[in-house]
């Protein structure tokens, strides 16, 4: 009795751990090894892409990918909301009207920005220069480590 | 019109008229489900009137990051129609190496498109945030800071309305219901010409909602001692002395007294009493700097400080 108890604690454990699948809401996400800014990238996962998602830690999932990785994501790169890419599709089609699924490309998107840039209304030449200054979290730690700044605390 | 059409009209606007104004969505189903139950309504003509009094509910909080996203970058597009870009690889590496790494520690250190800092050509002390993490500082705002520790201090408070998606909550709710609306009849595929226009139009509007915050009329007096208050835990994360935010806003309030109150000082409140209202939490820490992060900042801002 007490070991069907046990089975049954350890279940129902085993399932609070597991928050379900969730999607990737930013363009590039970076599965690191410890949930931190700063920890190394073991995956990147894209728009839309589908993780498992444990119990949240102090802003972290931690995640299982498509292909099997394990990490951590930042909450802030996650929506509990399924994202469908914008392909035309009746899984698409279906998406439009429901609260659980976001339509990727929807409403203001890159259309509307083309649409813009046709018109001549705005200049996004430098919009595009200065969306490219990133830097990897080696290049940011180095840049702490110089700077005598505590390393790595979230 | 047909007479039957007419009176599910105006049933339809009895039930769920005053639910546009109460924006309760739930008593709107209900209202659309009675008519459907009268047989004044087919399934598919309630299912639309709901989605459409769902689409009013809508508010700036469910814009998606990557909505956020193009809005931020139209901002900035507009931004530098008054503030010219400074192209000064060397400084802007530097500002993105002290932004980014800032940013590493903040409540939301993911958006769509990343974080990315830009120095404007200009002498006046500003600084703005655009939606999605696109940060701009002026050369005058690079001027109020002596270190590293009190340019941190500026960037903080900027990356911090971005955290709290500050820029967005200035949009007008008339334009996001528009918009919504449009998105929600939207079909799938492409959108067709007339609905692109619209909803371009709605766009530009809410672009211009955020400009006009940015560099007009400025945040709440609420918003600013929120991302003040967050800018000082952030900065305290990160490593570096919170006091920097103190003195960072005392060196700025000589300087806007001394500039007339130009920029800044017309869309925030007084940094004095910014400084003031901080003291309590902020001062203490490290009282002289540290003297590799001074010699970075002063490497890489030699130029911008030095032309005046």
């Amino acid at each position: 009795m007490k070991i069907k108890v046990f089975a049954v604690l350890l279940a129902v454990c085993a399932g609070a751990a597991l928050a379900g699948p969730m999607s990737v809401q930013v363009r590039n996400g970076k599965v690191r090894a410890t949930p931190s800014q700063l920890g190394s990238v073991v995956a990147s996962v894209d728009y839309g892409d589908k993780v498992q998602a444990g119990t949240l830690e102090k802003g972290w999932y931690p995640v299982t990918t498509a292909d099997g990785k394990t990490g951590w994501l930042h909450e802030s790169a996650l929506s509990k909301k399924a994202i469908v890419m914008r392909s035309g599709t009746t899984d698409a089609a279906a998406g439009v009207s429901s609260d659980e699924v976001a339509l990727a490309g929807k409403g203001f998107n890159e259309q509307v920005e083309k649409k813009l840039r046709s018109e001549g209304k705005l200049d996004y030449s430098w919009v595009d220069r200065m969306s490219a200054f990133t830097l990897g979290a080696d290049e940011i730690a180095k840049f702490r480590a110089q700077g005598h700044l505590p390393g790595g605390a979230q | 019109m047909s007479s039957r059409h007419f009176l599910a009209g105006i049933l339809v606007l009895s039930l769920t008229a005053p639910l546009l104004f109460c924006g309760c969505g739930a008593v709107s189903e209900a209202g659309t489900g009675i008519a459907q139950a009268a047989g004044v309504l087919t399934s598919s003509q309630a299912a639309s009137i709901n989605r459409s009094v769902k689409a009013v509910e809508k508010t700036w909080q469910d814009l998606t990051p990557e909505q956020e996203y193009y809005i931020g970058r139209a901002v900035a597009a507009q931004v530098f129609q008054t503030y010219p870009p400074l192209d000064q690889p060397p400084a802007n590496a530097y500002l993105n190496l002290l932004g980014q790494s800032l940013a590493a520690f903040s409540d939301r250190p993911e958006t769509f498109g990343g974080y990315h800092f830009l120095l404007l050509d200009s002498d006046e002390i500003n600084a703005f945030a655009a939606p999605g993490g696109l940060i701009l500082v002026t050369r005058g705002m690079v001027r109020c800071c002596r270190n590293e520790d009190e340019l941190a201090a500026v960037l903080a408070h900027e990356i911090c309305h971005v955290e709290k998606k500050h820029g967005l909550s200035s949009i007008k709710q008339g334009r996001l219901s528009e918009a919504f609306t449009i998105i929600a009849s939207e079909s799938a595929k492409q959108m067709g010409g007339e609905q692109l226009a619209a909803l371009t139009r709605e766009f530009e509007g809410s672009v211009s909602d955020v400009v006009m915050t940015l560099t007009t009329s400025g945040y709440s007096r609420q918003q600013e001692r929120d991302a003040d208050a967050a800018a000082v835990r952030l900065l305290r994360r990160a490593g570096y002395p919170t006091a920097a935010m103190v003195t960072m806003l005392e060196r700025m309030d000589e300087r806007l007294t001394d500039t007339g109150g130009l920029g800044f000082a017309k869309t925030h409140p007084s940094a004095r009493s910014r400084a003031d209202a901080l003291r309590a939490t902020a001062a203490g820490g490290e009282k002289t700097p540290d003297t590799v992060r001074q010699q970075r900042f002063s490497t890489a801002m030699q130029a911008i400080v030095a032309r005046r």
